[in-house]
């Protein structure tokens, strides 16, 4: 009995406490949320509506007026394909040099191996502002200021997608190498069919986040691009308040449109992306 | 005969390592060390017109530490950093702590809070400073309900880097609570079976648990948020104006350099400044290594 009306009360105590944690983790979804809500409403009212006031939280003449300038009467596409184009080849690129690079430092020997492997690991220690000005005169120098491959050429390499490679290439089993070497496997076979394979979740990882990293990239589009028809996506926000006046459901209704392959690939790749960044937190 | 095949194929695996390497150490040599050197090389000139330097001594240095612009601007930065950070690492380590439980609808709210972590931080600032507008901001207008009139989210320098403080704690959140989740996780249940048996409670489990067995992934966490935080640029860009009478009391030492830089040309002075940013990250870099091993818990 004794015993019964103890547990009682722990499921008791257990529930209210249970559901002050949920009220807890609602209102933080609201805070979370509640911008993004915002966001939608404004991309759907005219014009006009947005500069009366905030006292209807949602648009009285709805209208798809916003989204209709974003997309016909600016650039969008261009800067979609820009954003496409850079984001595309740097993800591949890096994903190419990150794994043979991994690999090469985690089974070559070669002298100069640590040197190099420490000069790399110290490129992520300095912050980008450093080399900054030296790369941008250098840039407009070769002739590449206001061109995509601005944002392409220097970005070939990243230290953290090779650090991140190396540490799994250095679990892969000896033998499995070696095996394919005797059977007359040559360098670039066994990079594609045996290395590849065995470090798919370091490439899932490295892939997301250079894609994130680089769509949602600012700084740089910002420094080397200046014409409107060469820019890209996260620069096209300034697109509409820039001119005399903002124009906040054209604003937001771009923001809207640039959130949307971000969120796809989020969906799509929830689980490697949760996964990657626990990932990168154990390695610290 | 084996012994000199052997040999070959060594031979032929170190050719094929240097061939590889080659262009890597020709791009970090373009890209990352020339560009590194030149950085120091430049702090000592003034760079004019075409880039062309001339010998200027320590006189950037000597303008900086004179410059009250810098002064303000190196303590706004360690105002955000000595907000930002406690804040971020507080509410990532709550919000961890609240989906480590068996609470119902756990993973929805993973979703929703790591949200803010993959939108693109120039669509946050836009709406946010929108939210924060004193005229047409759908908060200004919740709190005049409430007698709050016309707070100067923005525009005020008294107010301005508090809002900014703000928008950069919920951008952070979300990312470093998976960080912090994913160490609460790798936490052996064993642990809570036997303190649960002892009658300690959920509050007492997650001070003398969780908490101390997650001192290296706080840590981490902690590193990355100092560092990026010492480094934040992008909100300040976006939602404060260049006219805004707030633009100095929010600028931040990135945003000083930029603007040295590419807005008012001023190459040298810029390299001065992106040098002193260098130093204040190797010390940070430098005191992790130091602290790690003295009271982070890595005996799990």
């Amino acid at each position: 009995m004794d015993v019964k009306a103890k547990k009682k009360f722990y499921q008791r105590e257990g529930f209210r406490v249970r559901l002050i944690l949920f009220l807890v983790m609602v209102i933080v979804s609201l805070i979370i949320v509640i911008p993004y809500v915002w966001m939608l409403s404004n991309s759907f009212k005219p014009t006009k509506e947005t500069l009366v006031d905030a006292s209807h939280l949602l648009p009285k003449n709805p209208t798809l007026d916003g989204y209709r300038k974003v997309l016909f009467d600016s650039p969008f596409f261009s800067w979609l394909r820009n954003s496409l184009i850079i984001t595309v080849s740097d993800t591949l690129i890096i994903l190419f040099t990150s794994t043979i690079l991994g690999y090469l430092f985690s089974r070559f020997e070669f002298r100069g191996r640590r040197f190099l492997f420490m000069m790399l690991l110290f490129t992520m220690m300095v912050p980008a502002q450093v080399t900054m000005i030296t790369k941008f005169i250098l840039i407009d120098r070769i002739g590449l200021y206001d061109n995509l491959l601005a944002l392409i050429i220097p970005a070939v390499v990243s230290a953290f997608g090779v650090y991140l490679c190396k540490q799994y290439c250095d679990e892969i089993p000896r033998e499995l190498l070696e095996s394919a070497r005797i059977d007359g496997a040559g360098n670039f076979q066994i990079y594609f069919h045996i290395v590849i394979p065995q470090i798919r979740p370091a490439i899932g990882s490295l892939a997301i986040f250079t894609f994130l990293e680089i769509w949602n990239d600012y700084l740089n589009p910002l420094l080397y691009l200046s014409s409107t028809g060469k820019q890209t996506l996260p620069l096209a926000l300034s697109f509409f308040s820039s001119q005399h006046q903002t124009d906040l459901s054209a604003t937001m209704a771009a923001s809207a449109l640039i959130m949307i392959p971000t969120s796809i690939v989020f969906i799509v790749f929830q689980k490697q992306f949760i996964k990657g960044i626990a990932m990168t937190g154990m390695k610290g | 005969m084996k012994k000199k095949q052997m040999s070959r194929r060594k031979r032929s695996h170190i050719l094929y390592g240097y061939l590889m390497i080659a262009p890597l150490t020709a791009g970090l040599g373009i890209f990352y060390f020339y560009p590194f050197f030149k950085v120091f090389y430049d702090s000592f000139h003034v760079v004019g017109a075409f880039n062309k330097t001339s010998w200027a001594g320590l006189s950037n240095y000597v303008t900086m530490f004179k410059d009250p612009v810098m002064w303000s601007t190196l303590w706004n930065t360690l105002r955000y950093v000595l907000v930002i950070v406690p804040f971020t690492l507080a509410l990532s380590i709550l919000l961890a702590a609240l989906l480590n439980t068996d609470i119902k609808g756990r993973s929805v709210f993973r979703v929703i809070y790591f949200i803010p972590a993959i939108t693109m931080s120039t669509a946050i600032s836009m709406i946010w400073r929108w939210i924060f507008n004193s005229d047409f901001g759908i908060l200004n207008f919740f709190l005049s309900k409430l007698g709050i009139r016309n707070v100067l989210w923005l525009s005020d320098p008294k107010t301005a880097w508090i809002t900014i403080s703000i928008v950069a704690v919920w951008m952070n959140v979300g990312y470093q609570m998976i960080i912090l989740l994913a160490g609460m996780q790798g936490i052996s249940r064993s642990y809570y079976e036997s303190a649960s048996l002892d009658g300690a409670g959920r509050f007492q489990q997650f001070f003398g648990i969780t908490l101390p067995l997650l001192t290296p992934t706080i840590f981490f966490v902690l590193i990355t948020t100092l560092i990026s935080t010492f480094q934040i640029f992008d909100v300040i860009y976006m939602m404060i104006n260049s006219k805004s009478l707030a633009k100095e009391a929010s600028q931040s030492i990135v945003l000083y350099f930029y603007r040295n830089a590419f807005e008012y040309s001023k190459k040298g002075y810029a390299s001065a400044i992106a040098i002193f940013l260098f130093v204040i990250i190797m010390v940070i870099t430098a005191f992790q290594m130091k602290v790690q091993n003295k009271w982070v818990n890595y005996d799990q």
